[in-house]
């Protein structure tokens, strides 16, 4: 048995010495850098408006890139396409499965997707010629349930799924392109980076990964979290990864540091955070959880500045608007608010 | 099937490569075994007075092999051996010797390692990997009664040090399953015996998570890449942050609210009418953002237009065109990519083309080779060439240029609106709102917009 266990040795042996050199870039805590810059005091956001019109838990909502529509789904089996601004329901799209669990919204915004246990994501074209919304694509190819979907333009579209694995499909011809394997458990989420060359992923093995897109690779690897990891996005400096994960606390991963920074926890809270969203400027993250709420934090001074309180039910989705101006909170309890 | 392709191509040392190489044979091999048509027939073998089920003889093996890949007797037993060396199959006579022997002794296949748990934390895990084989020594030695061979006694006696604080669970959970097995039939007790035995043969470091050697040749190959890898201090790290939410804080509408008023809150979308991409005269904010990086002055309609015109002025407007078309094919439809490809090669890329862009020479060699075979990523390199030349000299003189000083003096500061909640109440006499918003607002509506007013409460 001679090689396993000195190759075995080896990869501990590297493990460690990566350990070390991590720690060696480590050179300063949080509260050093950070003791100089202004609290930011308490943060109390308003609903401003709810959306109502589902009639069953929504899992999940997506905005458009002109800050005003979004998508939500829920699993009364309907994928509805919002003006947030003036609660009218621009579409209502009867889906095929009702047990969907993520939906997204495309750049261009004539298309969105959605998918959940039916183990498909499927792409919807809003600007049909004649005003129908109707089915565009059928992806199928994963054997596990789909978890979170995010378009890279028209004819991209980047999966992850409860086989353990992320894909990039090619919308047109209903392929997968590439397939990103190295999770060990379900991936639970991802987030594209903004010059969508890489994107991130997040998984029920604890750890999320950064993936370079062309190149199919797992480019880096972080744990830390003690359990399931639920939610992922990037800091909006495309410089860091924010996770949020069953262990109830949040963390910031640098990419060039390659390690955690900064973990977002409170003895107080005792239950999973379901989805997080940073706002324009990354200083404040809004972090849904289990408990019915969502906590806003400072990201600097990794303090608890406000809640969003005004649900029934578990906060299973959250995402601020790309121009930074409200933030919209997706619930169990069928309705979503629009906050700032 | 794990990715032990990615880690046999890309391997530093040849030893790992080699290794690499072997597990996936091995892999190979064993699915090919298991494949119900064409693999293996197992059947009940007999060991002295037990019949063990769903087995197969090492001449079985032998067989298969040599028929299979036509292969040669002693190659067939070096296959064999190096497969139950390294754990995929297990004997059920002399266990403590893990090689094929070309008789009818019994093996079978291991099944172990497939029914590791996932859910658990990795610091769990390695626990629960310890007290697995704690149990395992704890029941042996109660079997025999404190007579383990050496090694097992050295481990066991190390275990005991290092899990002891669930010493007393470890002793149990091995008097139940000694218990248990009582109940089982001898068959069944004799197949478990010798499959937990090759497994801790197998994985003999008490301390390491036991795995298949794939996923050892894995992390080796991933965790030397990491290695490598240069790392920021964190000090750094967390200063950039400081400056970019710092930078940002103005333009983050929850944390400081916006001009002239955040149409959420009162039911105004000047805020948005004023920010479109068609307006002539932007905000002060806006234009300012522009100078934060490249990037923000690019993914700006307006702020794109206005560099474009100085570009143009500096007679390298073809870089921000072949930059776009670049884009356009990256994210464009997959049927039009090679009709595209084509363009970009006539309009900037052909030598004496109308818009030739000026691309070193080892780019422009490998992008003009790319384009024979035109797919979506290949003109990645040369727009990445373009960009970066853009960015480390058109821009900051774009910066610092007549253009952009003026687009910012010009640019307005609109005023602060705030919604009315007590109408009968006049508010204090505030300025009216600026020509230029109103001019600008009805060229946009066709009519003017009356801002609200009333006393200041949101």
């Amino acid at each position: 048995m001679g090689e396993m266990e000195q190759l075995r040795k080896e990869a501990e042996s590297l493990k460690d010495q990566i350990s070390a050199a991590r720690k060696a870039v480590h050179d300063v805590t949080l509260p050093e850098i950070v003791s100089g810059t202004a609290v930011v005091g308490r943060v109390q956001l308003k609903t401003r408006k709810t959306l109502r019109g589902h009639l069953a838990k929504i899992y999940a909502m997506h905005w458009g890139t002109d800050s005003k529509l979004c998508v939500s789904a829920s699993q009364d089996g309907k994928l509805i396409v919002w003006d947030s601004y003036t609660t009218n329901k621009v579409h209502a799209i009867p889906l095929k499965s009702s047990w969907v669990m993520t939906c997204a919204y495309a750049p261009s915004g004539n298309m969105v997707a959605c998918g959940g246990l039916d183990n498909m994501c499927s792409i919807y074209n809003l600007k049909g010629k004649d005003g129908n919304v109707k089915v565009m694509r059928e992806l199928a190819a994963h054997t596990g349930y789909l978890s979170c979907c995010r378009f890279l333009n028209d004819s991209e579209i980047i999966t992850s799924s409860g086989d353990c694995t992320c894909a990039l499909w090619d919308i047109e011809t209903g392929t997968q392109k590439t397939i990103f394997s190295g999770h060990m458990g379900d991936c639970m989420s991802l987030a594209v980076s903004h010059d969508f060359n890489m994107f991130i992923s997040g998984a029920c093995d604890y750890t999320a990964k950064l993936w370079d897109i062309r190149e199919g690779a797992c480019r880096q690897t972080f744990g830390g979290h003690e359990s399931d990891i639920n939610a992922i996005g990037f800091f909006p400096n495309g410089n860091a990864v924010l996770t949020g994960s069953d262990d109830g606390t949040c963390k910031m991963y640098d990419l060039r540091a390659d390690q955690e920074l900064i973990t977002y926890q409170d003895p107080s809270i005792m239950c999973g955070v379901t989805s997080l969203a940073p706002s324009l400027s990354g200083r404040l993250i809004l972090a849904g959880y289990d408990d019915f709420n969502c906590n806003i934090w400072d990201s600097l001074k990794a303090e608890r500045v406000g809640v969003l309180a005004g649900h029934d039910n578990r906060v299973s989705c959250i995402g601020v608007t790309p121009d930074g101006m409200a933030a919209c909170t997706g619930s169990w309890d069928s309705f979503l608010k629009i906050w700032n | 099937m794990l990715n032990c392709e990615n880690a046999h191509g890309d391997c530093d040392s040849s030893a790992l490569a080699a290794l690499c190489a072997l597990c996936l044979q091995m892999e190979r091999v064993i699915v090919s075994m298991q494949d119900p048509d064409m693999g293996m027939k197992m059947r009940n073998q007999r060991l002295l007075i037990t019949v063990i089920p769903h087995a197969m003889t090492g001449n079985d093996i032998m067989e298969w092999l040599v028929q299979k890949y036509s292969i040669a007797e002693e190659e067939a037993l070096h296959l064999g051996n190096l497969i139950v060396r390294y754990g995929y199959i297990y004997p059920l006579k002399d266990t403590r010797t893990l090689v094929l022997k070309p008789d009818e002794t019994p093996y079978r296949f291991q099944h172990l390692f497939t029914s590791l748990p996932s859910q658990l934390s990795y610091s769990n895990f390695s626990l629960l990997i310890l007290c697995d084989k704690a149990i395992y020594l704890a029941k042996k030695n109660i079997q025999k009664q404190g007579e383990l061979v050496d090694y097992e006694k050295q481990n066991y006696n190390q275990l005991h040090k290092r899990i002891n604080h669930t010493w007393d669970f470890v002793l149990m959970q091995a008097r139940e399953q000694l218990r248990a097995a009582k109940q089982r039939r001898r068959a069944d007790r004799v197949v478990l015996e010798c499959q937990e035995q090759a497994y801790w043969l197998v994985n003999r470091p008490p301390v390491s998570c036991p795995q298949r050697p794939c996923l050892v040749c894995t992390a080796l190959k991933h965790r030397t890449k990491a290695l490598g890898r240069t790392r920021v201090k964190s000090s750094v790290c967390l200063e950039s942050f400081l400056k970019y939410c710092e930078q940002y804080l103005p333009h983050d509408p929850i944390m400081q609210g916006c001009r002239p008023s955040n149409p959420w809150i009162t039911d105004n979308t000047m805020y948005w009418s004023m920010n479109s991409d068609t307006v002539v005269t932007p905000t002060r904010l806006r234009v300012e953002r522009w100078s934060f990086t490249f990037m923000e002055l690019l993914s700006d309609p307006l702020g794109k237009r206005e560099f474009l015109q100085y570009l143009e002025k500096e007679f390298s407007a073809e870089n921000l065109c072949f930059w776009e078309a670049c884009k356009d094919i990256r994210h464009g439809e997959s049927s039009k990519i090679t009709e595209k490809v084509d363009e970009v090669y006539t309009q900037f890329l052909a030598p004496g083309a109308s818009r030739w862009v000026n691309i070193d020479s080892k780019t422009m060699e490998k992008t003009l080779q790319g384009i024979k075979n035109p797919h979506r990523f290949v003109l990645d390199d040369a727009q990445m060439h373009i960009y970066f030349l853009m960015k480390k000299d058109s821009y900051p003189r774009y910066l610092k240029s007549d253009l952009y000083k003026n687009m910012l003096a010009k640019a307005m500061v609109p005023q602060e609106t705030k919604k009315s909640v007590f109408p009968f109440m006049r508010r204090q006499p505030r300025s009216s709102p600026s020509p230029v918003l109103t001019s600008q607002l009805s060229e946009e509506n066709g009519k003017p917009k009356a801002t609200s007013a009333g006393t200041s409460q949101v």
